[in-house]
């Protein structure tokens, strides 16, 4: 059993969550970069040079790439052999989230529904959290914007539509989304489980590196079609036509029910930031 | 991409006509901000036959919440928030003489014909390049709504801020010719 003070997971997440709202992976560089050499539009390869650019100042300057710095979501495995003291999980979690958009200089987001006031402090934190074997906790710090999260969908398909429809629904989500979720996109898929767990699975997915492809090769090669297909829609970067629509396409799938196909779909935007840590 | 044009606001009937999509404009000058809450308010004073807090007639609003200004700056990243998410207030204002809108994403057909109707042009800013977009403006002051934090109403002055015209005032749509242009499907 190791133990593991409270403040030292606060202070994980705020710094995940200023550090990750100022950076985005090398990855995601070299998409832009790919972008930039093959789109055969010149206003794409225009906004394109000007995203490199942004992240460039955002490097430089500290400061967030995007100014929508997301609700915070936090991925979090627990080793079992982990026991904290000095304070609660949940509010150990939130207080990093609190003192990482305050110190940080990052957007609150965070609203009532109905009143849509602002709660002020960007909390609660969406925390998903797997008890997994050992002693650390890693800690996966995702600020998840509002464009694109309004574009992504649940959806129950009949399971006798088998990958086709999967495939089929996937493409018309990002067709009817067009410019709205700041393409080029990085899309999660979740495939299997139920309601909820197939919406958590995309998300999930979302942490996956560009150009990083599922282990089974049926899944994989309906990622490389679907994001063929996307790219072939014509939308281009922020939706003013050209060939970069999506830059990846991450499938995660998981055994689900026999009268289900559960089918998650979470849209990112091409500013996709996440960071982890472990203690 | 057609044309580079520069353009001060306030704009007029003419400023806006001679603009097509696809062209890089350069703004500079005053433009005011706003996002869904300021505009459920600025649209109920108008049904309530108030006055506005600010003269919209000749003005661009951009649709964006910015994040909060670092000491020594003048705002923090503030990048374009999704748009249809004004379409229900969007006319109402070009009534008024609104000439700009600057945002990301679709727009709805009744937004695209009082554009036509009322000589206005949404224009793109480049969504999540808020660090960027931030260099050219020099200037931010809340006039209007400080309860509602990021959305608040600012009044931001700015230097060859960059936009793309969108929806020019003959109907044209980017978002349609473009994916257009390059769909392969």
């Amino acid at each position: 059993m190791r133990e593991v003070n409270a403040d030292e997971i606060t202070k994980v997440v705020r710094g995940l969550f200023i550090e990750s709202n100022c950076t985005i992976g090398d990855d995601l560089l070299a998409a832009y970069d790919k972008g930039i050499e093959t789109d055969e539009s010149p206003i794409a390869k225009e906004v394109l040079m000007e995203l490199k650019e942004n992240v460039r100042i955002a490097q430089e300057e500290h400061s967030p790439i995007c100014q929508d710095t997301g609700l915070a979501v936090v991925f979090v495995e627990l080793g079992q052999d982990v026991h904290i003291v000095g304070g609660d999980f949940t509010d150990a979690i939130n207080e990093g989230v609190r003192q990482g958009y305050k110190d940080g200089y990052l957007r609150k987001s965070s609203c009532d529904p109905f009143t849509r006031k602002n709660v002020g402090d960007n909390t609660p934190a969406i925390i998903h959290l797997e008890i997994v074997p050992g002693e650390k906790i890693k800690i996966m710090a995702v600020p998840k914007g509002g464009g694109a999260e309004n574009m992504s969908r649940v959806m129950m398909l009949t399971p006798s539509v088998g990958m086709e429809g999967v495939k089929d629904f996937i493409v018309n989500r990002l067709k009817e989304s067009g410019s709205n979720p700041c393409p080029p996109t990085i899309i999660g898929v979740g495939i299997g489980g139920t309601f909820e767990r197939t919406a958590i699975l995309a998300k999930k997915a979302l942490l996956r590196k560009v150009g990083v492809r599922n282990p089974d090769p049926f899944i994989a090669d309906a990622e490389r079609e679907v994001l063929e297909r996307i790219n072939k829609l014509g939308i281009g970067p922020m939706g003013y036509g050209g060939t970069t629509s999506c830059f990846d396409v991450f499938f995660e799938v998981e055994p689900c029910h026999i009268a289900s196909l559960p089918l998650g779909v979470n849209v990112q935007c091409h500013a996709s930031r996440h960071m982890e840590a472990t203690i | 991409m057609s044309n580079k044009i520069e353009l001060t606001t306030p704009l007029s009937d003419e400023d806006v006509e001679k603009l097509n999509i696809g062209d890089k404009v350069y703004l500079n000058g005053t433009i005011y901000t706003g996002r869904d809450a300021a505009h459920k308010r600025l649209v109920d004073l108008v049904s309530e036959g108030k006055e506005l807090p600010f003269d919209v007639k000749g003005q661009v609003i951009y649709y964006v919440g910015p994040a909060p200004a670092k000491p020594g700056k003048p705002i923090g990243s503030a990048g374009p928030t999704t748009s249809y998410r004004m379409d229900a207030y969007a006319p109402t204002l070009m009534e008024l003489g609104m000439k700009g809108m600057i945002g990301k994403g679709n727009r709805a057909p009744e937004v695209i014909e009082a554009m036509k109707k009322y000589k206005a042009v949404y224009l793109g800013a480049t969504g999540g390049a808020g660090a960027l977009i931030a260099k050219s403006i020099k200037k931010a002051e809340i006039i209007a709504y400080e309860d509602l934090g990021p959305e608040a109403i600012r009044k931001l002055e700015v230097e060859n801020f960059p936009v793309v015209v969108v929806n020019d005032t003959k109907g044209n749509d980017l978002y349609v010719e473009g994916a257009k242009k390059y769909s392969k499907e």
